[in-house]
């Protein structure tokens, strides 16, 4: 029950201090609004592309809205030495990270429901497998959290939080078939979108939207739950050895 | 004798490297429930060191580590119920207000939001920060703000606190006042182990001191033990209008049974095992042009004891730690 109370408290106090602030809901809703709005434009195809480019444009959504103030948010606190409070509290390590990131995850969440709700105002949504694409998102919104988490952590410096999360975000919008199919990519590039996690979450969606997705639905969900254990796992374990020092 | 009962702290052979710099080396000491602990010593010397890895920030690379009985050399996690810290430096949410702050670091220890809000009250009231209960910490002076970090150890009412420099950037006013909550709650029975630059403020305050010098504990008492040898020897503070240099040589040179030596501008320390003539003295530097303003004898301390076994200036120490808390308050 303690943990809980502690839980609670640290997912309320980050969704108080940083993802309900004015700013950040402004770009939950303009960051997605702007992708549908260029990639829209560009297909040149009207209101027929709308079901294509939604997933690419959700799962950029939750991408960037996850990443974004995570990762800078844990490496404020690491600076600040207000982190340490947390170390210090008697819950352990993988409860106190846990609830860190949760407020990342439901941030993505709702992010991925803003093109999905400004989608439905142009195109019939009837036809989404929403037991595929409710379970995509979450799990996209958790991978890109824990990645967050595993920047934040291999970094010391806010602005290296940024660039870091640069590093991994920009290209996964080439690479993970968001917008361009994985079978357009140079095949020399290929092998790098399947160490990508939003590959398969993004693969999830094409197929929950409008059934394109390239890969076996189990194998998708398999590869997003790996990638989440294993990010999470790694950000642990980079936390005790580089800040329990 | 002390039963093991009573050791809140039990610390044996604890040891930790930072690369090639040995911070902490083969530190062993107890620390008894209810008693404030002085852990003293220069800038680096191994005193935050010893904190973070008592209290689970830093992980030791030998050495065992009991917390109220508990061994939590592996796991430090089992003793932080135990535990409220209160660090060198003011580190809570800037973002929040005081009492916000305070409930938050209530929680963190698993306590109910009616209590930990009773708590947040009583400790705002007890810091004369009510006031501000509503006003960001970011927009906090510095002051304020140390005192609300002090009151953020005490919210899960913890039988043992370690203080980190608690008055450093106080004013005279809040130093006092913090000093005063010290005491009390060691008459609470509260276990304070406290690090501090204010060698005044741990004679007060403390039960038993000890000195680290470069990651060892050199010597470990009472401080009554500490300072009583040197209270039979006399101090005499002499201040000048040019302390010109070579001056405490040319008097020790003069009174072979005194030792004078500059001890900050203007001034001379004058020390001996027997009575000192003040007239001699004032008509000696008087007869080398040397204006005498005021001669006082002063209480040999433990800031005695303390230059004695680190051969540091506190002075110089504490100006620069003072400069670092000004620079953390400004930011």
């Amino acid at each position: 029950m303690k943990q809980w109370i502690a839980f609670w408290s640290i997912l309320v106090k980050d969704a108080r201090c940083y993802y309900l602030k004015p700013p950040n809901i402004s770009w939950a809703l303009i960051f997605p609004l702007a992708w549908t709005g260029m990639f829209f434009i560009k297909s040149g195809t009207g209101l027929d592309s709308v079901m294509t480019l939604l997933p690419g444009v959700v799962s950029l959504s939750i991408l960037f809205g996850t990443t974004s103030l995570l990762a800078v948010a844990v490496t404020f606190e690491k600076r600040g030495r207000s982190f340490e409070r947390l170390l210090l509290a008697p819950i352990p390590l993988e409860v106190l990270m846990l609830a860190k990131t949760s407020g990342a995850i439901l941030f993505g969440i709702a992010n991925a429901f803003v093109p999905l709700a400004i989608a439905a105002c142009f195109a019939d949504l009837s036809h989404v497998a929403w037991a595929a694409t409710v379970p995509a998102v979450v799990l996209i919104a958790v991978a890109s959290a824990f990645l967050a988490l595993f920047i934040a952590v291999s970094v010391s410096e806010v602005f290296e939080a940024q660039t870091f999360s640069n590093f991994f975000r920009f290209p996964m919008i080439f690479l993970c078939g968001l917008f361009f199919p994985l079978a357009k990519l140079p095949v020399f590039l290929r092998p790098l979108s399947y160490l990508l996690p939003v590959t398969y979450g993004a693969d999830i969606l094409h197929e929950a939207i409008h059934t394109a997705g390239t890969m076996p639905l189990a194998l998708d969900f398999g590869m997003l739950c790996g990638f989440c254990v294993v990010l999470f796992a790694l950000s642990l374990r980079n936390i005790r050895r580089r800040w329990i020092l | 004798m002390t039963d093991e009962a009573d050791l809140v702290i039990q610390v044996e052979g604890l040891s930790k490297r930072y690369g090639d710099v040995r911070a902490v080396d083969n530190v062993g000491f107890t620390v008894r429930r209810g008693e404030v602990f002085g852990f003293l010593g220069p800038n680096g010397a191994g005193k935050t060191t010893t904190i973070n890895v008592l209290t689970g920030l830093a992980r030791a690379d030998a050495g065992t580590i009991r917390i109220g009985g508990v061994d939590c050399t592996g796991n430090p996690k089992k003793g932080q119920h135990l535990i409220g810290v209160v660090p060198d430096e003011n580190n809570l949410y800037p973002e929040l207000t005081g009492f916000e702050n305070l409930c938050f670091c209530g929680a963190l220890y698993g306590m109910r939001r009616p209590e930990r809000e009773a708590r947040a009250r009583e400790l705002l009231m007890t810091f004369g920060l009510v006031e501000a209960a509503r006003r960001r910490f970011g927009g906090y002076s510095t002051g304020m703000k140390r005192k609300l970090t002090i009151a953020a150890g005490l919210i899960h009412h913890p039988p043992l606190l370690f203080l980190d420099e608690p008055t450093t950037g106080l004013d005279v006013a809040s130093a006092r006042q913090a000093r005063q909550l010290i005491a009390d709650l060691h008459r609470a029975g509260t276990t304070i182990f406290l690090t501090t630059h204010y060698i005044e403020e741990a004679e007060r305050l403390c039960d038993r001191i000890a000195f680290i010098v470069s990651g060892r504990v050199v010597r470990l008492e009472r401080v009554t033990d500490l300072v009583q040898p040197h209270q039979a020897r006399r101090v005499l503070l002499v201040s000048v209008s040019d302390a010109k240099a070579g001056l405490g040589e040319e008097l020790t040179l003069a009174f072979p049974a005194y030792r004078a030596a500059p001890a900050g501008p203007g001034q001379i320390r004058v020390e001996s095992e027997e009575p000192i003539c003040i007239g001699p003295l004032v008509r000696f530097l008087e007869e080398r042009g040397v204006e005498v303003l005021e001669a006082r004898q002063v209480r040999p301390s433990l800031e005695d004891v303390f230059v004695e076994i680190t051969g540091i200036a506190i002075d110089a120490m504490r100006k620069e730690k003072e400069k670092r808390g000004a620079r953390e308050g400004a930011g």
